[in-house]
């Protein structure tokens, strides 16, 4: 065997095998990214035919059970299925190449990472075509109704929530495995690109909170199948219980999915503004007391439920101290592009907006914050339209602008400038005539989860159904950008852009299959 | 190709400012009407002071920050010539914007602890109400110590010809109720609030007053509504199928007309505990029983009778409403645990639950020939405790 000495050096296999058994983190981060990308387009559909049965008051499309099972489906896709995984591809693709390291520190716990989660994407989305239906108590599934009252398809979620966070788990000790051991010399923790210590940060989230999400839907799984009573007030349980571990997990996990997307802008900014990140220290501390904060606030999810008054307070403080962080992360964007020397390519245009339109969500986060007035908010569209804005113009729109930032150097190909200007603009326009209504519609009294409505909302749920289905098939635009840049365009240099900074650029483009396997030397 | 460039970007710009524009105006929706309302309670009033309050401060803080932003886009484009400055550092300046917000927070924090106070403070009430939610209703029962206990559902009364598109939608589509809870005015009514299957939440937005409704616990609120009206709202808590279909309506009338009211429906209590004991035919009680059917079964069982399988079984042709009636009573007495049913015998008066087993029985493609009369439900009632 003469040749087996070369094994080291040689390129990636041919044909299935080589992205069934793949331990590469280019080509598992690729996965990551098609993968989050389908689910994106399949919760995409749910939205719409939410939205189309939203179109106007009275039922049209769908009968109120299937709608249920929409909202609920379009939720877990969303955040389990799209965003998250897409910022695990990110962080795939992105973490060796930033922090000087061959690969990540655990391939084959990598590639196993992935490979579980097609599997508990089918097991979920299999319900729907079961005769009991899909899950249809909502993305937060909450007790008796998602236990004594819920579908039998509830043991295909538990099992499918259970393979997702075992997913995560990996991906997250993988991570911090990658961070603290393989970085190149000289590269001190203080020296991280902000997007690997956002992602850094994010890890230890996904690790402290992922169980207590398998705790819960344990306990569930006990209620419907064991005759344990943990949520079922009959038998003695408490269906506050519930709430209270779930968004133990839940408010961590919002910041799980926005924290990766803080470093992607943080990377952004300074590239199109020719400028270093001003405040790269007060950046990372706000991420890591922002992190902090995220497991003392949940209870404001829950300021209805008939808390004590000290209780109500305690977590009303505490959410809005979060404004002060987040604050500081804006404002040190806002001066980093003051006086800089600003282009803007597609991927700034993205994160110009995700500055512009998050702030938007954390100024209605802030008012949430505010319990009294959280009474009026809660569980209406208001909150709808909240959340919405930190996740689709934040957190979606960062990993558009990452993948725009970053897919010269994964493909060697330029993008195309004007269709990904097009696509933006289109995405920018539907997004706010899509979510900005919906503040309105909640404030004037619609509840969200509902597939009817009266008929002074009537004005408000066309004009943002309008914009859902502009947005939608905007992504259509994506798709095809995407793939035209992967077949070719114009060469990318290895720097890609001109203010181009951190060690992805010292590569060449496209990277190639295994890269830094000496490592760099940071300065 | 450069001027092409620069023309682009020109253009884009002056989008992008019209966009940014566009969504700094929550003026534009309140110009429109959709705001939170002013409600007619001192609490809702001081929550929409809050709430408008922190809109002014984050319209505010959103000028500033969007203002540098949109200042910084115009005049430090690469294409205008601007040259990057280098700094990259300032604590003071790190301090400054974190030390403001905080200071802002505390004037707002300060407020809404007074008004969250007020909201707590349920004490010496003069009227106490238990609300209790089921799928997909509102149960509402005054707590008095003395006469006939007064206690009905309230049910949405929109038809389903408005909901499937098949006439005209109502005024009041989608917020009509059978029979609405009613309330004194300038009076200071107690709600306890639990449910008796999921958990629900009881909103009225002129009240801005929300609770949930939660099995196994009793959560308490007050209001002390200063204007006669009519008051609507919705479940704001995902209970299931017909979670959009459970409105919320209050009557708040003057309290010497609720007296009056509530006085009539003491006597009505008592004509139903008389109607009891009358004599009833199969046939009254299969009359009687549709009305009940239609109000409490149909959801689930569907008006046909088919139910919706596996969920909610068939009625026609099941074992259960041709086997023994002994069974039957049984199961629409006590429920099914672990399942949609629920027990039924402490919903309904001992009238209703005899007639809609006698239609149940003798009705829906089934004709059995048997029936129960409110006295023999009485009996098994008695029984039982």
């Amino acid at each position: 065997m003469a040749t087996g000495h070369d094994d080291h050096h040689h390129g990636p296999a041919k044909g299935i095998t080589r992205w069934l058994y793949t331990t590469n983190h280019k080509d598992i981060g690729s996965m990551y990214l098609w993968f989050s990308f389908a689910m994106f387009l399949l919760g995409g559909t749910f939205a719409l035919v939410i939205r189309a049965e939203l179109f106007q008051p009275g039922l049209q499309f769908v009968d109120p059970n299937f709608f249920n099972q929409m909202t609920t489906m379009h939720g877990l896709v969303m955040v389990f299925g799209a965003v998250m995984p897409a910022f695990v591809g990110l962080a795939n693709w992105m973490i060796p190449l930033m922090i000087g390291a061959p690969d990540m520190a655990l391939p084959r716990m990598n590639n196993w990472s992935f490979w579980i989660l097609p599997f508990a994407f089918a097991l979920l989305a299999s319900t729907l075509f079961m005769e009991a239906g899909a899950p249809n108590f909502g993305w937060t599934f909450y007790a008796p109704l998602s236990t004594t009252y819920a579908p039998s398809t509830v043991t295909f979620f538990i099992f499918a929530i259970h393979i997702m966070g075992a997913s995560s788990i990996m991906g997250a000790i993988n991570i911090i495995a990658t961070i603290q051991n393989l970085r190149a010399p000289g590269m001190t923790y203080m020296k991280m690109p902000l997007f690997v210590w956002t992602w850094l940060i994010t890890a230890y989230l996904l690790i402290a909170v992922m169980p207590v999400l398998a705790g819960v839907v344990t306990m569930m799984l006990f209620d419907i199948h064991f005759g344990t009573s943990f949520f079922n007030a009959a038998g003695g349980g408490d269906p506050v219980l519930f709430q209270h571990v779930f968004w133990f997990f839940g408010h961590p996990e919002v910041y799980i999915m926005i924290l990766p997307a803080f470093g992607v802008i943080s990377e952004i900014v300074p590239t199109f503004s020719r400028k270093k990140l001003f405040g790269y220290d007060s950046m990372v501390y706000a991420t890591s007391s922002i992190a902090f904060l995220s497991f003392i606030v949940w209870a404001h999810h829950m300021f209805t439920t008939g808390m004590p008054l000290a209780g109500e307070l305690f977590f009303m403080y505490a959410t809005m101290l979060i404004a002060v962080p987040t604050g500081v992360k804006v404002f040190n964007w806002v001066t980093t592009m003051f006086k800089g020397s600003i282009t803007f390519e597609t991927p700034m245009l993205f994160a110009i907006a995700f500055v512009v339109l998050f702030t938007c969500g954390g100024f209605t986060g802030l008012m949430l914050s505010i319990a009294p007035a959280d009474f009026q908010y809660h569980d209406t569209y208001f909150v709808v339209a909240h959340f919405h804005y930190v996740l689709v113009p934040g957190a979606v729109f960062s990993i558009m602008a990452a993948v725009y930032y970053w897919l010269p150097k994964w493909t060697g190909n330029m993008y195309d400038e004007n269709l990904g200007r097009l696509h933006f603009w289109l995405s920018f326009i539907g997004i706010n005539i899509l979510f900005f209504p919906q503040h309105f519609l909640g404030l004037a009294g619609m509840p969200r989860r509902i597939p009817d409505y009266a008929l002074q909302f009537a004005d408000f749920n066309m004009i943002s159904s309008i914009g859902a289905f502009i947005f939608g098939f905007s992504q259509l635009l994506f798709l095809f950008i995407v793939i035209k840049t992967v077949k070719g365009g114009k060469k990318a240099t290895a720097e890609v852009w001109e203010g181009s900074h951190g060690l992805e650029w010292t590569v060449p483009s496209p990277a190639p299959y295994h890269t830094f396997s000496t490592p760099p030397v940071v300065k | 190709m450069l001027p092409t460039i620069k023309k682009t970007v020109n253009k884009l710009w002056s989008r992008a400012a019209l966009a940014v524009l566009a969504t700094m105006l929550p003026v534009l929706g309140l110009a429109a009407g959709m705001n939170m309302p002013e409600g007619v309670t001192e609490i809702s009033r001081a929550t929409h002071q809050l709430h408008m309050t922190i809109v002014w401060i984050c319209v505010a803080i959103g000028v500033v920050v969007y203002g540098v932003l949109i200042f910084s886009l115009i005049k430090y484009r690469k294409s205008k010539g601007a040259v990057p400055a280098t700094f990259h550092h300032s604590t003071k300046a790190e301090i400054i914007w974190t030390a403001i917000p905080f200071l802002i927070l505390i004037g707002m924090a300060i407020p809404a602890t007074k008004v969250l106070t007020q909201v707590y403070d349920a004490s010496e009430s003069e009227l106490d109400i238990l609300i209790t939610g089921y799928q997909w209703r509102w149960q509402y029962r005054y707590l008095t110590e003395e006469g006939e206990e007064v206690a009905f559902f309230s049910n949405l009364s929109t038809p389903d010809e408005q909901i499937y598109n098949q006439v005209e939608k109502g005024e009041n589509y989608l917020l009509e109720v059978d029979e609405p809870l009613v309330i004194p005015t300038n009076t200071k009514v107690r709600f306890l609030l639990t449910s008796a299957d999921v958990i629900h939440s009881w909103w009225i937005p002129e009240f801005a007053l929300k609770k949930d409704a939660i099995p196994g616990f009793i959560n308490e609120s007050w209001v002390k509504v200063e204007q006669p009206g009519v008051y609507r709202g919705q479940c704001t808590e995902l209970c299931g199928q017909l979670h959009g279909f459970m409105p919320v309506v209050v009557n708040a009338v003057e309290p010497a007309e609720f007296e009056a009211w509530f006085a009539e429906k003491q006597a009505a209590a008592a004509a139903i505990a008389e109607m009891a004991n009358q004599d009833w035919t199969l046939e009254q009680l299969v009359a009687e029983g549709q009305t009940v059917y239609t109000t409490f079964c149909v959801a689930c069982h569907q008006a046909n009778g088919q139910g919706l399988p596996p969920a909610f079984p068939a009625l026609t042709g099941s074992p259960i409403t041709t086997g023994p009636i002994e069974e039957h009573i049984n199961i629409v007495l006590n429920g099914r645990p672990g399942t949609a049913m629920a027990a039924y015998g402490g919903l309904l008066n001992p009238v209703q639950l005899a007639a809609v087993i006698t239609f149940e029985r003798n009705a829906l493609g089934n004709s059995v020939g048997d029936m129960v009369t409110p006295v023999e439900i009485l009996q098994i009632q008695q029984a039982a405790e």
